[in-house]
C-alpha cells in the first residue's frame, strides 16, 4: 500500500515538474546553472574512475585470457564491450546516482526544511517545476556527453594500462578495439544514459521535494535518493538490455 | 481585506483551529499572539494557502481563496509579500538575486529597472552594501530585513510575517517591528504578524487577536488589551514576574 502511495505521489509530482513554466528565460537560467553543478562538476569523477575501471578490465581480461589459442586483440575487443554496453552506462550511473542524487536531495531537502519551498509556493511560482525540471532536463543533456566521456577515457585506460604492463601490444589492443565494431552499441548505451539520467534526478528531486523534519530527515532522504536510484537503474537496464539487443 | 470564517483543522483527529473567525483590515497592522503551539502559525499558514483547512472560508476581499485551485490562486499570491520566520532567503542566492526573484519572474522589467527597484528596497530596509552578500554572510537583523525587501518587492497588497522576532535581541526586534508597521502604513497594506511577543503587540498592533489551543479567545485592540478580563490572555500576558509585577 505504501509502495503504491508512493508511486502515485511520485507521478503526482512528474505531472506537478512537467507544467508550462513560468517564465523561459528564468528557467533557462537555471538550467544553464544545473548543467555547471551536476553535469561539468562531474567531468572530474567520471574521468578518474572511468581511466581506472578501463585499466582493471583489460588486465583481468588479459590474465583470464592467457591461452595460446585467444589472440591477444581479444582484450581490446573485450575491454571496449564491456565499457560501452555495461560501464559506462550503468556502472557510471549508480556512481552518479550517489554524487548527483544525493547533492539533489539534499539541496531540495534543504530548502523543504527552511522554508524556502514554501516561499517560492506563496509568491506564485510552481516549486517542483522551478526547482526540479532544471536538474532534469541538464542532467538528460549532460550524462550523455558524460557516458560518451567516460567510453573514450575508459578505452584510453584499457590501452594504458596494456602497455605499460606488457600484457598487450598497442597494435593488438587498437586492433581489438575496431574490430567487429557495432556502432548500434554506443545507441544502447546512450538510451540507457537517458532513461538512467531522468531516474536519478526525478527519484532525488521527489526524496527531496517531500521532506518534513529537519536535518536528519534531510539526510534519510538523500540516502533513500540514492538507494531508490540504484534499485530503478539496476531494474531499467535488466528491461532496456532486453528490449533494446535482443 | 481578508476575512476568516470557521476556520477549523486538525491532525489526526487532534484540532489545532477550531472554528476561529476574524476580520483583518485593510492598511492595518494585524496582530496574531498566543503561546507557541497555539495554532498562529497553522493560521497564517492556512490564510497564505499553505495549509488547507478542514472547514470555513477565507476570503480576499470579494475572492473565496480557500477553495482556488494552484494556478487562480497565483494572481491573489502575487499580490502577497510573506515574512517566514527563518527568513527563507535562497542560500544560493545573493542579497540582490533574492530581492530581483519575483521581478525576474513576473515582470518584464529590464536589467537596470530591476537594479533601482532593488536598490530602492534595500535601502528601505535599511540595508546598504550587502547587494552581493549571500545569505549565509548575514546577521539575524540583516537577514529579516533582506526578506521583507524581498516581500514588499512588487508593492503587495497583503503582508503575512510568522514571528519576525524570533532569534532577535530586544533592540533589533523593535526595529524590525517598527519597519514593518512602517510599511504597512507606507503602501497601505493588510499586514498579519504571527507574535508571541508583548512588546511587538504594545508597539505596533492596531488590531489584536489572541488564540489558544486552537480557539480565538479574544479580539481587540492594543489599547484594550491589558485592560481584557479574559484570563486565558491574562494568564499569557502576564506570565512573567515582571509583567506581574508592573501589573499589581
Amino acid at each position: 500500500m505504501n509502495l503504491l502511495a508512493s508511486i502515485g505521489r511520485y507521478l503526482i509530482l512528474l505531472s506537478k515538474i512537467f507544467k508550462k513554466p513560468e517564465k523561459y528565460s528564468v528557467y533557462y537560467r537555471q538550467t544553464v546553472k544545473e548543467l555547471i553543478y551536476l553535469g561539468v562538476n562531474s567531468i572530474g569523477i567520471v574521468i578518474i574512475i572511468s581511466v581506472f575501471m578501463g585499466a582493471v578490465i583489460t588486465l583481468q581480461t588479459a590474465y583470464n585470457t592467457e591461452n595460446p589459442i585467444y589472440p591477444r586483440y581479444l582484450i581490446g575487443l573485450g575491454c571496449r564491450d564491456s565499457i560501452i554496453l555495461e560501464f559506462s552506462s550503468t556502472v557510471m550511473a549508480l556512481i552518479l546516482a550517489g554524487k548527483v542524487g544525493s547533492h539533489i536531495s539534499s539541496e531540495i531537502g534543504t530548502m523543504r526544511v527552511t522554508e524556502q519551498i514554501d516561499a517560492l509556493e506563496i509568491m506564485g511560482v510552481n516549486p517542483a517545476s522551478y526547482l526540479i525540471l532544471p536538474k532534469i532536463v541538464a542532467t538528460v543533456i549532460f550524462n550523455p556527453l558524460l557516458t560518451l566521456m567516460s567510453i573514450t577515457v575508459g578505452i584510453f585506460g584499457g590501452w594504458l594500462a596494456g602497455i605499460t604492463t606488457g600484457v598487450i601490444s598497442s597494435g593488438d589492443f587498437i586492433y581489438g578495439i575496431q574490430y567487429a565494431f557495432i556502432p548500434y552499441y554506443i545507441t544502447y548505451s546512450l538510451i540507457k544514459t537517458v532513461v538512467f539520467a531522468f531516474i536519478i534526478s526525478s527519484v532525488a528531486g521527489y526524496q527531496g521535494f517531500y521532506v518534513s523534519g529537519g536535518s536528519l530527515e534531510v539526510g534519510k532522504a538523500s540516502t533513500r535518493s540514492v538507494v531508490y536510484s540504484c534499485i530503478l537503474i539496476l531494474l531499467f537496464n535488466l528491461v532496456l538490455t532486453q528490449l533494446l539487443l535482443s | 481585506m481578508i476575512r476568516v470564517i470557521n476556520a477549523t483543522k486538525a491532525y489526526n483527529g487532534n484540532k489545532v483551529l477550531d472554528n476561529v473567525s476574524s476580520d483583518f483590515e485593510e492598511g492595518k497592522t494585524n496582530l496574531v499572539i498566543g503561546r507557541s503551539g497555539s495554532g498562529k502559525t497553522v493560521l497564517l499558514k492556512s490564510i497564505v494557502g499553505l495549509l488547507k483547512i478542514d472547514s470555513g472560508e477565507i476570503w480576499y476581499d470579494d475572492t473565496r481563496f480557500d477553495i482556488l485551485d494552484f494556478k487562480a490562486k497565483k494572481s491573489i499570491r502575487q499580490s502577497i509579500g510573506m515574512l517566514f520566520q527563518g527568513s527563507a532567503l535562497f542560500d544560493s542566492m545573493t542579497v540582490e538575486e533574492n530581492v530581483m526573484f519575483k521581478l525576474n519572474m513576473f515582470t518584464s522589467m529590464s536589467k537596470s529597472e530591476k537594479r533601482k527597484r532593488v536598490d530602492f528596497c534595500l535601502e528601505r530596509v535599511n540595508i546598504r552594501d550587502a547587494n552581493n552578500m549571500l545569505p549565509s554572510e548575514l546577521s539575524g537583523g540583516m537577514r529579516k530585513r533582506v526578506a521583507i525587501a524581498r516581500a514588499i518587492v512588487l508593492n503587495p497588497r497583503y503582508l503575512f510575517c510568522d514571528e519576525p522576532n524570533s532569534g532577535l535581541d530586544p533592540k533589533t526586534a523593535i526595529l524590525i517591528d517598527n519597519l514593518i508597521k512602517d510599511i504597512t502604513d507606507e503602501f497601505k497594506m493588510t499586514t498579519i504578524v504571527n507574535t508571541h511577543d508583548m512588546n511587538s503587540v504594545m508597539e505596533i498592533g492596531e488590531k489584536v487577536i489572541f488564540i489558544a489551543r486552537g480557539v480565538k479567545y479574544w479580539e481587540g485592540t492594543s489599547n484594550e488589551i491589558l485592560k481584557s478580563d479574559c484570563k486565558p490572555l491574562n494568564d499569557f500576558i502576564f506570565a512573567s514576574k515582571l509583567a506581574k509585577q508592573l501589573k499589581s
